[in-house]
């Protein structure tokens, strides 16, 4: 089987601008959303108690709320998780919080109904704080590490096309989540970072055959060496998203609420990381004036300097 | 062109591939519910002990599978649950307290398995359920005590030695003494200065004082902070022993927090109370002329005195200094009272202890003494929208008794509520005072079946995932993409022998992130497959195809996977819990699948195709 038999043709460096359209948008929106919705951020961040419990028949929500507010707790959110026997039952984090809670709620919970303890989880403010500070100095850890890679391996242009596409990538991983209003707990965020991992890895392919076309092929502009490049490697990219892809669905799937959000993550990053290194990553490189001569190496530069002594 | 391996190439894939399925194979083998059984110092008990234990099990009429002394431990398993916990209960009454009964989970990796020191792969809390704590140390408060103990000793020195000072005071790190004269100055400096080497000493002259300025060294404070979070760990080590626990983790994380977790644990709230309560024991003197105490909680009294509630209720008038605090303390027991039947805990005492003990009840025979029990909680509250860790620090007389006799180093208290209460503080006691307050600040519990539950469905993720991949590359590339295929395979069992090796830990984002290794891990091929195509298009002959397309696609798999380790050793140094084991199963992922990806395929692909000319590349 072989879906690319001949090489491709297709001229994705001329459709740049409506690519740059299409991304600005699509970035907007994911901005615009982040300002004014935000994201709805889990425990892990917020701190808080979340309550999992597991009823031998499928439970009313009436019936756990009930329980609850006559235990004193009018306030928690009650919804189910998963199936119609699993309940969650998440304690607003301005409440006094405190490693007791869960235990209370436990004891409430069990007087009224045979619920079984699945889960409890509670995150003091302050493990928030850290967490959220923590998580934003691995992003830009991540990022300066790669522009520091593929400056040193490429050319300081790639290195911040790169990291362009990237910034884009995470933009719209997040933007999803905020427009949609999914939870974004801890293992979401470890999955827009492996979403850098994923995506640098496409846009690399990319840059490494327009490195080497431009080594090789003598004649032909910059951009039309660039839009071969892409062709040449188009199939490698979507075989691997394809595949990735596949798996990642897998996961979303069957994979459990628990790491749903988690695979979704990665499902948005992956297909934009797969666009942006063939629409945006080279784009941006060569509107960066990227040329032949930046990437041929200097050839016997130590001869002539031995020359020259 | 022909394209052939040396032998050694092979025989280095055949040695990993041999090492990886036996490091791998234990995980293919279940696990026994188990009991284990240590003594109170960590040892596994003597063999009149096992002989007992065994000849109880029996007497029960309990069927056990089998038992050893394995590490140091005595291991006795069971055909099911059920036979476990009856056991656990018969024998953890039989033995008493000396042992501790831990419920367990035991691989059944056979006996050359385990010669080889091949385990299956460590499960993390999400897979096996249990507890997990994040604990702080309140270590500001730590370095307090030893403030205000250089205070004391301050004022106690100078007077011992007739140096007359007008004050003694304390501000951050450092402590002011104030003089009127210049040359008792001088005197206390040189006293102050030869005791404490550790202190920085400065002089200050202020508005007609004289002062003496001792600085405790940032060196100091730090070295005072880690002492305080190391003795925390020991204690708290000491109180998860106490609750019998197998294979508890308590490490340090970071300046001030201490990680604790407990697989298999349930009930969360006597964890809690065991592990989070700093309670410790006071021993004052009562106020004779005031008993017993009339007035109220906010009457004024005498500034050495101080008005303790009692916990059957009332007021009781003791003097603020304290006889003796918990630190003294080496063991206590729970246990009924011989006369009066309730429950009683006998104190022991260390020989320091024992000594100021008789030297002071000799001196106050006839006076009572009360024993007052402090506990700390920790809780957070919103006060002006600002987040506010309050400390609670309560206070209760439990006992209030006349001094019959001077005093040695084992006594009794009595007077407490039920035996649950008596055994609790005998527990609190003897697993000593934390020097320093601690509080939780993340707690995270799984149930065991949800547990197996997420072991499952990562197991049915990773299965179809990886099935899909295989038949979809099959597909694709047909005989290169069986090699694929088995390279996968190959990669698969080399991360889980990898992870069983470093006994690393397995959790559920890292299930998540040996499938997404699946689904990465044939970039490489795809790679060199696209290539191989590339060049059988451009008219290269078969074997100039596949030399070409591995060595032309190797610097780009190279960029490409050093790359996607940097996110990945980011997210290892940021992450805890759950998501540090998402980055260790990318990054043994990565690692893997480098080797198999390209050595492993194209030893596959020279074995088939590489002694002959004129081949038809199936690719």
């Amino acid at each position: 089987m072989d879906l690319f038999k001949r090489q491709s043709h297709i001229n994705f460096i001329g459709m740049r601008r409506h690519a740059a359209i299409l991304s600005a948008i699509l970035v907007l929106i994911a901005l615009v959303s982040l300002a004014v919705r935000g994201l709805n951020l889990g425990l892990d961040f917020t701190g808080g108690t979340i309550v999992e419990v597991t009823y031998p028949k499928p439970a009313e929500l009436q019936d756990v709320r009930a329980a609850l507010a006559a235990a004193g707790y009018q306030d928690a959110v009650v919804q189910h998780f998963g199936s119609a026997r699993d309940v969650l039952i998440r304690m607003p984090s301005q409440q006094a919080a405190s490693a007791q809670l869960g235990d209370q709620i436990m004891t409430a919970l069990t007087e009224s109904g045979e619920a079984r303890l699945s889960r409890v989880e509670f995150v003091g403010p302050q493990v928030g704080e850290q967490l959220i500070e923590k998580g934003g100095l691995a992003m830009l850890y991540t990022l300066v590490g790669v522009l520091i890679y593929v400056a040193f391996r490429f050319e300081y242009r790639f290195a911040v096309s790169s990291v362009a596409a990237l910034i884009h990538d995470v933009i719209i991983t997040i933007g999803v989540f905020s427009l949609f209003r999914i939870e974004f707990d801890l293992t979401v965020l470890a999955a827009v970072l492996a979403v850098i991992g994923y995506s640098l890895n496409d846009t690399i392919v990319v840059f490494d055959r327009i490195r080497e076309n431009f080594v090789r092929m003598r004649k032909g502009s910059p951009s039309e060496i660039a839009n071969q490049s892409i062709n040449q490697t188009l199939s490698r990219t979507l075989m691997t998203s394809g595949t990735t892809l596949i798996v990642v669905f897998t996961l979303y799937l069957i994979g459990g609420e628990l790491i749903a959000g988690f695979a979704l993550a990665l499902l948005v990053g992956i297909v934009t990381g797969t666009y942006s290194s063939i629409y945006i990553a080279s784009t941006t490189a060569l509107a960066m004036g990227v040329s032949k001569q930046d990437l041929v190496p200097p050839k016997k530069e130590g001869a002539e300097l031995e020359e020259r002594l | 062109m022909t394209n052939r391996y040396p032998l050694w190439k092979y025989c280095i894939i055949a040695v990993a591939l041999v090492v990886g399925l036996l490091y791998a194979l234990p995980n293919l083998y279940g696990e026994d519910p188990a009991l284990q059984i240590t003594t109170g110092q960590g040892d596994a008990p003597p063999a009149p002990v096992r002989k007992r234990i065994l000849d109880l099990l029996a007497d029960e009429g309990i069927a056990a599978k089998g038992s050893g002394v394995r590490d140091n431990h005595f291991l006795v398993r069971f055909h099911d649950t059920e036979a476990q916990l009856k056991a656990a209960n018969q024998v953890g009454l039989a033995l008493g307290r000396q042992y501790t009964v831990a419920l367990n989970l035991a691989p059944t990796t056979p006996a050359w398995l385990r010669a080889i020191n091949a385990q299956p792969m460590y499960l993390g809390l999400d897979l096996r359920g249990g507890v997990h704590f994040l604990m702080e140390v309140d270590t500001q408060a730590a370095v307090k005590q030893a403030m205000e103990r250089y205070v004391n000793a301050f004022r106690t020195q100078l007077r011992e030695e007739r140096i007359r000072y007008s004050e003694v005071t304390l501000s951050g790190h450092s402590v002011q003494v104030a003089f009127k004269q210049a040359p008792v100055r001088e005197a206390a400096f040189q006293v102050l200065r030869n005791e404490y080497p550790e202190l920085t000493f400065g002089t200050d002259e202020n508005g007609g004082k004289f002062q003496l300025t001792a600085l405790l060294p940032q060196r100091e404070v730090q070295e005072i902070e880690d002492l305080a979070v190391q003795q925390n760990i020991t204690t708290l080590r000491n109180r998860v022993n106490e609750l019998g626990v197998a294979e508890p983790v308590i490490q340090r994380q970071g300046r001030d927090h201490i990680v604790v977790e407990l697989p298999g644990v349930q009930d969360t709230a006597r964890a809690k109370d065991i592990l989070g309560a700093t309670a410790t024991l006071e021993f004052h003197l009562v106020n004779m002329s005031h008993f017993p105490y009339e007035g109220g909680p906010n009457q004024p009294v005498a500034p050495d005195d101080k008005v303790y509630p009692k916990r059957d209720g009332g007021y009781v008038l003791l003097k603020r200094d304290t006889i003796l605090t918990g630190e003294f303390i080496t063991d206590a027991q729970a246990g009924f009272d011989q006369q009066t039947g309730g429950p009683e805990v006998t104190i022991r005492l260390n020989s320091a202890g024992g000594k100021i003990m008789n030297r002071f009840t000799s001196e106050h025979v006839k006076d009572y003494m009360a024993v007052v029990f402090i506990e700390n909680q920790t809780q957070t509250r919103k006060v002006d929208g600002e987040l506010k860790r309050i400390r609670s620090r309560s206070e209760e007389v439990i006992n209030v008794a006349q001094i019959q006799e001077p005093l040695g180093s084992r006594f009794r208290i009595t007077g407490l509520d039920s035996p649950r209460e008596s055994h609790n503080l005998a527990l609190l006691l003897r697993a000593g005072s934390l020097a320093a307050p601690i509080s939780i600040v993340e707690e995270r519990t799984i149930g065991p079946s949800l547990g197996q539950h997420n072991i499952n469905q990562g197991f049915l993720a990773v299965s179809i995932g990886f099935a899909l991949v295989v038949l979809f590359m099959a597909l694709y590339y047909r005989i290169f993409g069986l090699f694929a295929d088995a390279a996968l395979f190959a990669n698969l069992i080399l991360i889980v022998a990898v992870l069983s090796m470093l006994q690393a830990t397995l959790t559920l984002p890292g299930i998540a992130g040996i499938v997404l290794t699946v689904g990465m891990a044939v970039d490489a091929n795809v790679l060199i497959f696209e290539r191989i195509r590339e060049e059988l298009r451009a008219g290269a002959t078969p074997q100039t195809a596949i030399n070409a397309g591995y060595a032309k696609a190797l610097s780009t798999i190279t960029d490409a996977n050093v790359t996607t380790l940097i996110a990945a050793l980011a997210l290892f140094a940021f992450g805890t819990g759950p998501v540090k084991g998402f980055a260790v199963t990318l990054c043994i992922g990565i690692v893997t699948s480098m080797f198999t990806a390209i050595m492993g395929t194209r030893a596959l692909a020279n074995l088939v195709y590489g002694g002959r000319r004129g081949v038809r590349l199936a690719i």
